[in-house]
């Protein structure tokens, strides 16, 4: 399981335990993706080769543009790949979708303002025909999990920034996905807020064990959160090195002063900087 | 108290200079009329006769105030000599146009929404249509229609329909296409039909642009109805009205047609608004 793709910079791959029993949910192999932009076509994506086992927290890093949002769409059927091949839970991405495979987190909340805190958790399963008793229930146990319990009535608008991302992360748990794609979630969020996300979120996934699938430019975010970090580097977008991290499934902020840590962090540095990312 | 204070000052605003214009305009009448009888007149006897004349060129508001009283509290309601009467089959053709022309209006709109070919094959012609004087076509419309055996509300709601279609499809068009780019791909990711993301999505984000649009609509609705009451020798309705007063050179009751008819298209769009907050409510923050 170790050798799920070689990038020249990555020699060490230290499979975790937990991916050892398990099966893998995304299987990405030489995909590449051309936008076809006004002067000169963009090559967003070029030869990508990734796997995601079930229940891998994998971060998707790199500067902007390197191609990781692009990535994530492809494999929520958002985006068509021109060349390559992908699966998600062994169908192709459309199949996946139709079949609900994944519950999807964008950059902003994208909550419908003319709907409550509640019926915009149930918007999915409204669309999915899920009877009103069942939608109420699902909505107030997803509500809980993301510590909203008592906003089921508030708009959007009463609501701040982070809550309101809280919501749309129960609106994409409410149909039960067994995967989470989230795609900068808290990117527009203040520090604090985001920090006291990123520990909600690790005790979410620990509890649920979802795949998650997450993409983010913040080195200490993604070295928190993931048991496996993918850094990407733009023009044309590739990956440059996938780091499996062995720190702990249970994970307290403190764990960021660990020397652990702080190596990992400093290997994903590392490959950002060798993508000479920041010099054009 | 805050809220009435600006439009107290603006009404007060107005009466001064309605009552300064009704001096300028109907002094060189007075003026005439006292130079042939040689009467000695001082500036008070000036300015009471014009604020008071039988036939101003400019009446003041006192004297419609009381023009309005007496005719709709002096007749039957179904007395065409009751205002009342008049603004009654007025808003009828009013409101039956609306009607008309928010439905159209909304048809095209989702047509052109859907189907691109639609947006390049009808768009030309729904602006061209506006580019049509209403009051040159209007007779026509009304003659054709009378022949086809069509009168009373009909053609008049034809015409108020004509004119009112044009912004709901203009604004649900721009509404329609306003929802979040990042909503319409969530609803992707959910794989709604296309049903669904129109009355989930498209439909509420449109809202605003439709309730803006439909108060536009209502007001020229009225213009509408009283345009399509001038031409054809109708007897009811407030057109009617303007038409009749002014061949009998009755100032005042033309006056007090005139302004029943603006409050009127005043009650219609607060109407429409009163409608905007009960369907959009609380879902938006305070203005």
């Amino acid at each position: 399981m170790g050798t799920l793709n070689a990038p020249p910079t990555a020699a060490r791959q230290t499979p975790t335990a937990a991916s050892a029993a398990a099966r893998a949910i995304v299987e990405i192999r030489d995909l590449s993706l051309t936008f076809q932009a006004a002067d000169r076509p963009v090559v967003a994506l070029d030869h990508i080769d990734l796997t995601v086992q079930s229940g891998d927290f994998v971060s998707i890093i790199g500067p902007s543009g390197c191609g990781k949002t692009t990535l994530l769409r492809v494999v929520a059927d958002l985006e068509q790949p021109t060349s390559g091949s992908i699966t998600v839970d062994g169908m192709t991405p459309e199949a996946a979708r139709l079949k609900r495979a994944y519950g999807y987190v964008f950059q902003a909340p994208a909550l419908q303002p003319w709907r409550t805190v509640e019926r915009n958790v149930t918007l999915p399963l409204e669309i999915f025909g899920i009877a009103k008793a069942e939608r109420a229930r699902r909505a107030a146990e997803q509500l809980a999990l993301v510590g909203l319990t008592g906003f089921e009535r508030k708009y959007p608008w009463q609501l701040s920034g982070g809550m309101q991302q809280r919501v749309s992360i129960a609106r994409a748990l409410s149909f039960a996905p067994d995967m989470l794609l989230l795609d900068e979630p808290f990117g527009a969020l203040d520090e604090i807020t985001r920090d006291h996300l990123n520990l909600q979120l690790a005790e979410l996934w620990r509890r649920t064990g979802k795949t998650c699938l997450f993409v983010t430019h913040s080195i200490s975010e993604a070295v928190f959160l993931s048991t496996r970090i993918v850094v990407m580097s733009p023009r044309p977008g590739r990956i440059l090195d996938i780091i499996d991290s062995d720190l702990p499934r249970e994970r307290g902020l403190e764990l960021r002063e660990s020397l652990r840590f702080q190596e990992i962090a400093a290997r994903v540095r590392r490959g950002l900087k060798e993508g000479h990312s920041y010099d054009d | 108290m805050t809220r009435a204070l600006p439009v107290l000052t603006v009404a007060l605003a107005i009466l001064v200079l309605w009552y300064a214009g009704a001096i300028l305009l109907n002094a060189p009448q007075v003026l005439d009329l006292w130079d042939r009888s040689g009467t000695q007149w001082s500036t008070i006897d000036l300015i009471r006769a014009c604020w008071n004349m039988e036939r101003a060129v400019l009446p003041t508001p006192h004297q419609i105030v009381a023009d309005l009283i007496r005719t709709i509290f002096g007749y039957a309601l179904d007395n065409p000599r009751n205002i009342l009467f008049h603004v009654g089959v007025t808003a009828g053709g009013t409101l039956v146009g609306f009607v008309l022309g928010t439905v159209v209006g909304t048809l095209l709109a989702v047509g052109i929404v859907h189907i691109r070919t639609l947006e390049s094959s009808l768009m030309p012609w729904v602006i061209a249509s506006q580019t049509v004087p209403i009051l040159a076509i209007a007779p026509m419309i009304i003659v054709i229609l009378g022949n086809m055996g069509f009168t009373g509300v009909f053609p008049k709601a034809i015409i108020s329909a004509y004119l009112s279609f044009f912004p709901i499809t203009i604004g649900l068009v721009k509404g329609l296409r306003s929802a979040d780019p990042l909503a319409l791909d969530l609803m992707r990711t959910y794989s709604a039909t296309p049903a669904q993301v129109f009355w989930r999505l498209r439909m509420p984000s449109a809202l605003p642009f439709l309730f803006a649009s439909l108060k536009v609509a209502v007001a020229i609705s009225l213009v509408g109805a009283i345009v399509a009451e001038l031409p054809t020798g109708s007897v009811a309705g407030i057109g009617a009205r303007l038409l009749t007063t002014s061949y009998y050179g009755q100032m005042v009751q033309m006056w007090s047609a005139l302004v029943v008819a603006a409050l009127l298209s005043l009650v219609l769009v607060w109407g429409v608004g009163a409608a905007q907050r009960i369907v959009i409510g609380q879902s938006r923050p305070p203005a």
